[in-house]
C-alpha cells in the first residue's frame, strides 16, 4: 500500500469539485455580493388619499392574487359584482375599475414586484390596454 | 409498526418543532433565518469536498467496470461502445446517460417464484420511473428557486418556470383553490414521487427488510420540505417580495430578517438547512459518488492495454541461476548436473 494518502486522478477530481462549488455558489457570485434593493412601490395620490385598500396591507401583499381570482369567479361565472370587506364596506369587483382606479401606475405598482419575484400573471392579457393607466 | 421509519418520522417531527416553536414562541428568527442556513451551506460545501477528496484517495488499481454488452475484440464481432466502453468517449457517454437517465436502475429486475415453483425474472420499471421523476423534479425545483437568489433573474430560470408552470388548469371551489398562483409541476411531482418512494419502502416487504432509518429520514425530510413549500405557495400565502429581499440578503452576506413572514417559511428553511448539513454524511452523497463509481467510469480496454498494480513493490528473488552460481563447484564435486560448466563461467 502507498505510505501516504494521495488523490488519484487528481486533475479530474479537482476539476469536478471546482465545477460543483462554482454551481453551488451561483447566487453568491451572480449577484456580486450586492443585493439589488427590494422594489419600492409608488402609491398614486388617489391611493394615498384612500389610505386603506380593499383589505389590509399584509393580506393584499400575500393574497391579492387569490382575491382577484375569487372576484373573477364571482363576476364572470356568478354575475355578482359587489364585494363586502371585513369592515362592511362595499366594493365593485373590478380589476380595471376598482384596483387600477387607485393603482393606476401599473409599472410602478404592479410590475415592480412581479418582475422582482418573476411572476407573469395573465391579468394583463386582457387588462393591459387599460385606458386609465398613465405612463 | 417499524422502529426504523417511526424513528425517522419522530426525528422529522422534532426538527419541525424546533424552528416552529423557536420562531413563534422565542422569536429566534436570526438563529433560524440567518445563522443556521449559512452554517448549513458551509458544512454542505466543505463536507461534500472532503468526502469526495476522501474517496479519491482510494486507489483503483484494476479495471472493474460492469460490462453490459460485448467487449471490443475482433473486428467481425459487433461490440457495444457505450455499454462496454473501450474508449474514453464511450465512458463519457455512458456516464452522461447514467447520471441523467439512471440506466443501471432501468435494468432493475424483480425475482419471483411462480406458483409452479419456477423462479422467474421480470422487468421492474416503477422504481426507475419514480427515481427519475423524483430527481428531475428536485433539480427543476432547485433551479427555479434561483428566482429568490438572483436579481435580475437569469433567463434560464424564467424559461424553466415558464415550462414548469401552468395557469389555466384550475380546480376551483370556495374551500379549495388551485391554479393561482400558477401551479409548478415540479413541486407536485417531487412530492408525489417522494411519497411513492417512501410507500415502496414501507409497503413492500423485501424493500422494507433492507431499509434503514437512514433511508427513511431523507425521504421524510424531503417530503417535509416539499409540503412546507407547497403550503406557502398555495395555502398560507407569504409575502414573496419580503422573502426575496431576505434571501437576497443571505446570498450577499448582508441579511436582514423579513417582517411578517410566518413560521412555515422558517420550517421550510430549517428543513433545507438540515438537508444540507445531513447531505455530506449520508447516502445522499451518491450525488457526487456516482461520478466516482469505478464500475461505470472506467474503460474496458483490458485486453488491449496492460494495467499493472501501481503499488507493486520489488520482490526479492533468488533464481536457480544465482543458486547454481553460489554452489556450482560443490554441485560438480557431488556429481550433480549443472547448466553451466565451470569452464564456461570462468571465461
Amino acid at each position: 500500500m502507498p505510505d501516504q494518502k494521495q488523490m488519484y486522478d487528481k486533475g479530474k477530481v479537482v476539476a469536478g469539485l471546482v465545477i460543483f462549488v462554482v454551481l453551488i455558489t451561483f447566487p453568491f457570485w451572480y449577484n456580486h455580493l450586492k443585493a439589488a434593493p427590494a422594489p419600492q412601490l409608488e402609491l398614486t395620490k388617489k391611493a394615498q388619499a384612500a389610505k386603506n385598500c380593499v383589505r389590509s396591507k399584509d393580506y393584499m401583499k400575500a393574497e391579492h392574487m387569490q382575491l382577484l381570482d375569487v372576484w373573477r369567479e364571482s363576476v364572470v361565472r356568478n354575475g355578482e359584482r359587489v364585494y363586502v370587506n371585513e369592515e362592511g364596506k362595499e366594493f365593485n369587483m373590478s380589476l380595471t375599475n376598482t384596483c387600477l382606479d387607485c393603482h393606476s401606475n401599473k409599472a410602478e405598482f404592479c410590475d415592480r414586484c412581479h418582475n422582482y419575484a418573476s411572476v407573469n400573471p395573465y391579468c394583463w392579457d386582457c387588462h393591459i390596454d387599460n385606458p386609465k393607466e398613465k405612463k | 409498526m417499524n422502529g426504523k421509519y417511526m424513528f425517522s418520522l419522530l426525528a422529522i417531527f422534532v426538527l419541525f418543532l424546533l424552528p416552529y416553536v423557536g420562531v413563534t414562541a422565542f422569536g429566534l428568527k436570526t438563529l433560524f433565518g440567518i445563522f443556521i442556513p449559512l452554517i448549513a451551506l458551509t458544512i454542505f460545501i466543505i463536507g461534500f469536498v472532503r468526502r469526495i477528496k476522501g474517496w479519491s484517495e482510494s486507489p483503483v488499481p484494476f479495471r472493474i467496470p460492469t460490462t453490459c454488452g460485448q467487449q471490443k475484440s475482433l473486428t467481425w464481432i459487433e461490440s457495444s461502445p457505450i455499454d462496454n466502453p473501450t474508449t474514453k468517449a464511450g465512458v463519457v457517454v455512458r456516464m452522461i446517460l447514467e447520471v441523467m437517465l439512471f440506466r443501471s436502475l432501468f435494468r432493475n429486475l424483480k425475482f419471483k417464484r411462480e406458483s409452479n415453483g419456477i423462479l422467474s425474472y421480470s422487468w421492474e420499471l416503477w422504481l426507475w420511473l419514480g427515481a427519475l421523476a423524483f430527481h428531475w423534479a428536485f433539480l427543476v425545483t432547485i433551479v427555479r428557486h434561483l428566482r429568490f437568489f438572483a436579481e435580475p433573474i437569469p433567463y434560464f430560470v424564467r424559461a424553466l418556470e415558464f415550462f414548469d408552470s401552468f395557469f389555466r388548469v384550475e380546480f376551483f371551489t370556495d374551500a379549495f383553490q388551485v391554479g393561482l398562483p400558477g401551479i409548478y409541476m415540479s413541486g407536485i411531482v417531487l412530492l408525489a414521487a417522494a411519497i411513492y418512494l417512501l410507500a415502496r419502502r414501507i409497503l413492500l416487504a423485501q424493500v422494507r427488510y433492507v431499509s434503514l432509518a437512514a433511508d427513511y429520514f431523507p425521504l421524510f425530510l424531503i417530503i417535509g420540505i416539499a409540503v412546507s413549500g407547497i403550503m406557502m405557495r398555495y395555502a398560507s400565502k407569504v409575502d414573496i417580495v419580503g422573502i426575496k429581499a431576505f434571501t437576497m440578503g443571505l446570498v450577499t452576506l448582508n441579511p436582514t430578517i423579513p417582517e411578517g413572514v410566518g413560521a412555515t417559511f422558517y420550517v421550510h428553511l430549517f428543513f433545507v438547512s438540515v438537508l444540507l448539513i445531513y447531505f455530506p454524511f449520508s447516502k445522499l452523497m451518491h450525488m457526487g459518488g456516482i461520478f466516482m463509481s469505478p464500475t461505470r467510469n472506467l474503460t474496458t480496454d483490458t485486453r488491449a492495454k496492460h494495467y499493472s498494480n501501481p503499488w507493486n513493490y520489488p520482490v526479492k528473488t533468488h533464481t536457480y541461476e544465482e543458486y547454481e552460481d553460489d554452489y556450482r563447484e560443490k554441485m560438480i564435486d557431488a556429481g550433480l548436473p549443472v547448466d553451466k560448466e565451470l569452464a564456461e563461467v570462468k571465461e
